[in-house]
């Protein structure tokens, strides 16, 4: 064998590797989407949308679910959304190369990598212990914990990618550094910084454990933020793990809505990242 | 910071000692100088990238910058608006004097600086806005105007710049669509909208095609009669073509300024000759 058909030979099946492993991958992802489909479209119906989760035995929908599920995730990118953005700014445009700028992104790593049940556990023990009740707040601050590291660590990537000569320009028409920000070097950025947002959306709109001990659950329609609030994944986890047939119906078409709102939201997160980003 | 490093290069170097002949053609022309420069020292960090420049650039003239890579030629023109003050480590110290005044002075008002002295880069930076936009952008910095006369203002600076007729119908789109050449003229008609009195154009046309640079150095031949020019450039025929002055830097010293024509016809400097004929750069 010669050294050249040794070579094509070794490339051929690092290929075959790379190709099968790729393919395993990609497979599991179908398989979950195609369980997902075929669990719970069936009983996706006009009424998942329109009734209340129901009593064992009876007949519902996910409506309060899925109303709670986004006044949490809503509140939870209202508190962090800013702050996030705002410590990005802080990172990009005024810290740069500080010790302190260095010291806020590893912290903000560590956060970002924190599991999501001891944000849970944390928010529990501030707001829900010595507040004496569940309630929606808790749960969108324990989701504005898990959105604020990942809007900064985007923000702060996004800033920096707009170009120092472009702040120079601004700088050189004699603007003052907040004028840049605001007016240049925000308006540059907007698409990546508000698809960093979109990321975090979807991200927390799966999120169950910060949620258990927090906004807890609600059988009942309600929107009051004081209150326990029904969300998705509780109820998911919550019907899933039932004994009842219909409980548990509810429980796929709930996955499956969440699901695919997620995997939409990717999508055009990314699309609008790509077709607004590469001009500047 | 800024002090600490003074005080260690300062004990490293020395006094700074501008070279005997340098000085003494500082000023080629009879002409009043509109920016002064006096032993000017530029820092990045620990390392000195100019020793003691001094030069005077006349008025309502355009004086050309030329040197191979890294000589200094954009260090310099930087400190003239303290662009270089956004990065922290850099520093310059010496005079530069703008109408009698040290501009590098702690207390000289950035903003009336930088009103003052506008600047156009190498690679064309239109604002992330529309075309009018780019305009009334900085305009708006230094005056609140109605709505009419903005409109006038940002048709006069487009006009200047020789844009006007090519974007009339599309001032509402993204300054980024347009050409390359087209963006560098709307930078040159967003610095000549504040009405500065002097441009700073370091390498504006080195990223056009030809066509755009001849419109471009067609410009500068305009704009000169109501503006001081300094202009950076690489390229030595178009150092020749657009300036009156020529200042030859090597190594961050100033080694030859005069007229343009006595630069590229009779340089006094064998370093200067050698850089013009090609030898190196």
């Amino acid at each position: 064998m010669t050294l050249y058909q040794r070579r094509r030979l070794i490339n051929l099946f690092s290929l075959g590797l790379s190709l099968a492993a790729t393919a395993l991958a990609l497979s599991f992802l179908l398989w979950i989407l195609w369980t997902l489909v075929s669990n719970g479209l069936p009983y996706l119906e006009l009424i998942t949308f329109t009734e209340n989760t129901p009593p064992p035995g009876g007949q519902g929908g996910l409506a309060n679910a899925i109303v709670g599920s986004l006044i949490l995730t809503a509140g939870g990118i209202l508190i962090g959304a800013p702050i996030g953005v705002l410590a990005g700014t802080y990172l990009s445009e005024f810290g740069r190369n500080s010790k302190l700028a260095a010291l806020v992104r590893f912290v903000n790593d560590v956060l970002l990598s924190a599991p999501s049940i001891v944000i849970g556990v944390f928010v529990y023990e501030i707001l829900v212990r010595r507040v004496g009740h569940f309630s929606a707040y808790a749960g969108a601050v324990a989701l504005a914990l898990i959105v604020i590291p990942i809007v900064v660590r985007t923000s702060e990537d996004m800033l920096r990618l707009v170009s120092d000569t472009m702040r120079e320009a601004a700088a050189a028409l004699g603007a003052p550094q907040w004028k840049i920000i605001t007016h240049i070097v925000y308006r540059a950025a907007r698409p990546g910084i508000l698809t960093g947002i979109l990321l975090a959306v979807a991200r927390i709109s799966g999120e169950t454990a910060p949620l258990l001990f927090t906004a807890l659950n609600n059988q009942f329609w309600s929107t009051r933020l004081g209150q326990p609030i029904a969300n998705l994944p509780v109820v998911i986890f919550q019907f899933a793990m039932s004994p009842y047939d219909d409980w548990q119906h509810l429980a796929w078409a709930g996955a499956l809505i969440i699901t695919f709102s997620i995997l939409i939201l990717n999508i055009v997160a990314r699309s609008f990242l790509r077709t607004r980003m590469s001009r500047y | 910071m800024d002090t600490m490093y003074r005080q260690t290069t300062e004990s490293e170097q020395g006094p700074a000692q501008p070279a005997a002949a340098v000085t003494e053609m500082t000023a080629p022309a009879a002409r009043a100088g509109k920016v002064r420069v006096k032993d000017l020292d530029f820092f990045y960090g620990r390392f000195q990238a100019l020793h003691g420049i001094s030069l005077e650039i006349p008025a309502n003239r355009v004086t050309a910058f030329i040197g191979p890579s890294g000589c200094g030629k954009s260090t310099l023109l930087r400190t003239f608006n303290r662009i270089y003050e956004l990065y922290p480590d850099q520093a310059a110290r010496g005079e530069v004097w703008l109408d009698g005044e040290n501009i590098l002075e702690r207390r000289y008002n950035l903003n009336r600086l930088r009103a003052k002295i506008g600047m156009v880069f190498q690679k064309p930076t239109p604002f992330p806005m529309s075309i009018y936009d780019n305009i009334a952008f900085g305009v708006s910095l230094y005056e609140k105007l109605p709505r009419r006369r903005m409109d006038e203002w940002v048709e006069w600076a487009l006009d200047k710049a020789g844009l006007w007729g090519e974007v009339k119908d599309k001032l509402r789109q993204e300054g980024t669509q347009l050409s390359g050449g087209q963006q560098q003229r709307l930078c040159i008609a967003r610095a000549v909208a504040v009405k500065p009195e002097v441009l700073l154009l370091d390498e504006p046309a080195s990223a056009l095609d030809p066509i755009s640079t001849a419109m471009i150095e067609e410009l500068i031949d305009e704009l000169k009669a109501d503006y001081t020019i300094a202009i950076v450039t690489h390229n030595m025929q178009q150092a020749a073509r657009v300036s009156d002055y020529t200042a030859f830097l090597y190594l961050g010293k100033l080694i030859e300024f005069d007229t343009s024509e006595n630069i590229f016809t009779k340089p006094r400097e064998t370093a200067t000759e050698e850089y013009i004929t090609g030898r190196y750069g």
